[in-house]
């Protein structure tokens, strides 16, 4: 992957963005950047959230104009900046984090979508797709143009993004964590199609939070930190520890927080699931979590333990199955149900199923308990609302001006915070984490870490659900393994075998059964 | 450092924005009324003034049950042949020597018990709001004919007819129940705990019910309270006009009060809006009534005009808006 990248590397840059400034108001969002990218270079763009990796790509893609000094050269070229339709035809391509495509359209419309093929103003739908097939069989996807995207994956539709890209002939394409819902499998595709634009001399510009993913891909890491340009590291250079200190300004020497004592067998069990199934994707799913214990759910992406997790918090309908919480059965048929159990649940997807994202960080972390915070039953407690969002805010460090303030103003890591806060205001018992730090940043990222091991010493039992495999060996005590919805295995830390991701890597592919 | 200033302005941008949301259309209501005074010299008396109210004051009431239903992403198109089917039931109650007040009542309840089928349709079984209400649309709307038998009922000794036509205070009656309607509105939504979940259902319903919301509740209550709302509303017709009429009684009210909650800034989508900005909404709309009348344009006009003004009212708004949410 890195042998044509070197051959390039003595050649002038594709693209070079010279001293970016970009001011909203008083406050600077850019302050001098400077960006350069070669051709055939995979270039990883890093920082926490809120550092200026969005805003700088939205400077390339023309959807901000930079303050008036820097400029922007494409082949030695200026590009007129804060046009995105002259940012388009120099060649530069945006796949955003939520993808843009119409669902209920085919893979070709889509492609060229905004600039189909047409005859006499009518569109053709054959030369569309046949326009679409040369390019589809150069990404080696296996759906053919005239799919409805709707039946297609995540990771087929990302795809069907960068299709898009190469049909506006794009030299340089910006994927924004492109793999964040995608599966080990896709992954894998996704980063052998980066290889091949590479070959073909386009550069991409990778801005992701998973360092893996750095090492594998990149030949180059440019590093923003609080609106700046910190630095760029070659490949050779790379290291986690250099790259997380450039993020965040300091060293961090315990990244996962593990204070609490993982709990021996005589403390009491606190959760118990027993033969738990939905007859569908999920079956006969049988564990315990103790006190101040934190148990790591790992699989892959579709092994059924965001579906096993709604089952036991009741959000999907069960087949099969009991459950108990300290010793108690809990006959859970609704969310309801199950946080009058003790049973608290992060969802995975922050923004869809969690956030209500049009009210306040107070209402947000307080829409929970307000029925039981309110006066006569029914008229809502204002005083009682702002100590417990107070104190939140506090105890978890959340930043922000005020609880007062939307919560969609808030980065991803502090609003994790805020649904983190809401379900312990309910005071669980048991608490289920669904990849609480998908798309969180470094700094909160650690935060949360320490949140989970604050949690575990106060005795509350913790099941985390996380695909992330270093997070997953960082802070569990047992890891419970998923493969096509059974408990396919369980690894517990003792202090002569530490969890290794090699065997969840194992037992989550069943590899070791296909060799014998 | 700077992240976190960013993320001020982008905190302070929204405050402008609510704030501005807040206000909303009341700058074109002000315009509105200062234009039609210039052009007729008859506008801004207390007599007119007070007529414009007594206008408003219908539609208000609907549409205050409408911003509930639209707040967690619905919609009511019932409310007409809910207000006809209550007002008939109103004026033949009142007939009933006696007992002619209990007319109020019952004729709430009948707008209640409608509210309550349509919520229950769209909470339990979870059939689409436009599908459920435009059925009930027509549905009821043939439910307030045969309660008349097909013809007019009259009552000229209408026990409430103060209600239509009294004033306390000066204040006329329908007035000071639009106004009240409001008011018990705002308690609702921001004073109490179903008042918040209406907004969270509106704003993410998956995301309530995993917060623990009873979803299906607030659905019941939001439709069951445009019901008894549209039977508020049927009170209030009866009494201005001592007479019902279940075939053109109301025709078309949901389309008054979907404009005028859509021109309070209130979202199609759920989630977001104030009842203040339905009542200004109401209020433009009978100001342009009203005006377009004294000006002496012609009916066909009128039409042409109030619609036009709707959409560009709303125009205005979704584009100073933008304008303001760019970062």
């Amino acid at each position: 992957m890195t042998a044509p990248a070197r051959h390039q590397a003595e050649a002038a840059p594709l693209l070079e963005m010279r001293n970016i400034n970009k001011t909203f108001g008083a406050i600077r969002a850019l302050s001098g950047v400077s960006l350069s990218v070669r051709a055939g270079e995979v270039h990883a763009l890093m920082g926490e959230n809120g550092a200026g990796k969005s805003t700088l790509m939205k400077v390339l893609s023309g959807a901000y104009r930079a303050d008036p000094g820097g400029e922007i050269l494409i082949d030695g070229q200026p590009v007129q900046t804060g046009n995105p339709i002259k940012a388009k035809a120099s060649g530069i391509a945006v796949i955003y984090q939520e993808l843009s495509l119409a669902p209920n359209l085919t893979v070709a419309q889509n492609m060229f979508l905004g600039a189909e093929p047409s005859r006499f103003g009518l569109v053709d739908r054959r030369a569309n797709e046949g326009k679409a097939k040369p390019i589809l069989d150069r990404l080696g996807v296996s759906f053919s143009a005239s799919t409805p995207v709707n039946q297609l994956s995540l990771g087929e539709r990302q795809m069907v993004e960068i299709a898009r890209a190469l049909t506006t002939n794009a030299r340089i394409i910006v994927m924004d964590e492109p793999t964040t819902s995608l599966t080990t499998r896709e992954t894998d595709r996704l980063f052998e199609v980066i290889a091949s634009l590479k070959a073909h001399g386009i550069a991409v510009i990778y801005i992701s939070h998973r360092m893996e993913e750095v090492y594998q891909l990149t030949d180059r890491v440019s590093v923003l930190r609080d609106s700046a340009y910190v630095g760029a590291l070659d490949r050779s250079e790379l290291s986690a520890s250099r790259l997380v200190s450039m993020m965040v300004g300091r060293d961090l020497s315990s990244f996962y927080k593990k204070e609490h004592r993982p709990p021996s067998g005589e403390r009491k069990v606190v959760l118990s699931v027993r033969d738990m199934g939905d007859g569908f994707r999920v079956h006969d799913c049988s564990f315990d979590i103790r006190a101040g214990e934190v148990v790591a759910m790992a699989g892959l992406v579709g092994a059924g333990r965001t579906e096993l997790a709604r089952l036991i918090f009741g959000a999907d309908h069960r087949r099969s199955g009991t459950i108990s919480v300290d010793g108690r059965d809990c006959d859970i048929r609704n969310p309801r149900d199950a946080m009058a159990a003790g049973i608290a649940y992060l969802t995975e997807d922050r923004k869809g199923l969690g956030l209500f994202l049009d009210m306040s960080i107070s209402e947000n972390i307080n829409i929970g308990v307000i029925g039981q915070d309110a006066q006569a039953g029914s008229f809502l407690d204002f005083k009682a609302a702002r100590r417990r969002a107070d104190r939140a805010v506090a105890s978890l460090a959340i930043r922000t001006k005020g609880t007062s303030i939307n919560v969609g103003a808030l980065s991803g890591g502090n609003q994790q915070k805020v649904l983190l806060a809401r379900l312990l205001e309910t005071r669980p018992r048991v608490v289920i984490l669904d990849e609480p730090t998908r798309g969180v940043d470094v700094g909160a990222k650690s935060e949360i870490y320490r949140i989970i091991d604050d949690l575990a010493q106060n005795g509350i039992a913790i099941l985390v659900i996380s695909s992330d495999l270093p997070e997953v060996v960082g802070i569990a005590d047992r890891v419970l393994v998923m493969r096509e919805g059974r408990i396919a295995g369980e690894i517990t830390a003792s202090a002569a075998s530490p969890i290794t991701q090699e065997a969840i890597m194992v037992l989550s592919t069943g590899a070791s059964e296909d060799h014998g | 450092m700077t992240a976190v200033e960013t993320e001020q302005t982008r905190q302070e941008k929204l405050k402008l924005r609510a704030t501005l949301t807040a206000l909303g259309m009341l700058p074109v209501l002000v315009v509105l009324a200062i234009g039609f005074e210039l052009l007729s010299g008859r506008f801004m008396t207390i007599n007119n003034l007070s007529i414009v109210m007594q206008q408003a004051s219908i539609n208000i009431v609907l549409a205050a049950g409408m911003t509930f239903v639209i707040l967690t992403g619905g919609i009511d198109l019932s409310v007409g042949s809910i207000l006809a089917a209550s007002a008939m039931i109103a004026v033949i109650i009142s007939l009933v020597p006696d007992y002619g007040m209990l007319g109020i009542p019952a004729a709430i309840a009948v707008g209640l018990a409608f509210g309550i089928a349509n919520g229950s349709l769209i909470a339990f079984l979870k059939l689409p709001p436009f599908i459920v209400t435009l059925g009930s649309l027509t549905a009821v709307r043939g439910v307030a004919r045969l309660l008349g038998g097909d013809t007019t009922v009259f009552n000229p000794d209408l026990p409430f007819e103060f209600i239509g036509n009294g004033t306390l205070f000066g204040v006329p009656w329908l007035a000071i129940i639009a106004l009240a309607t409001v008011a018990m509105s705002w308690f609702i939504l921001r004073r109490t705990v179903l008042g918040t979940w209406i907004y969270a259902v509106g704003g993410n319903a998956e995301a309530a019910r995993l917060t623990g919301i009873k979803v299906p509740l607030v659905l019941l209550f939001v439709y069951g309270m445009s019901g008894l709302l549209s039977g508020l509303g049927g009170v209030m017709s009866a009494a201005r006009l001592y007479a019902a009429n279940g075939l053109q009684l109301g025709q078309a009210y949901e389309l008054d009060a979907i404009a005028a909650v859509i021109l309070g800034g209130t979202s199609f989508v759920g989630g977001v809006g104030s009842i203040w900005g339905t009542l200004i909404g109401a209020l433009i709309i009978a100001v342009l009534s009203n005006g377009l009348i004294l000006v002496g344009v012609s009916d066909i006009w009128q039409y042409i005009i109030k619609g036009l003004v709707i959409i560009a009212a709303v125009a205005l708004d979704r584009y100073r808006l933008k304008g303001l949410s760019r970062t």
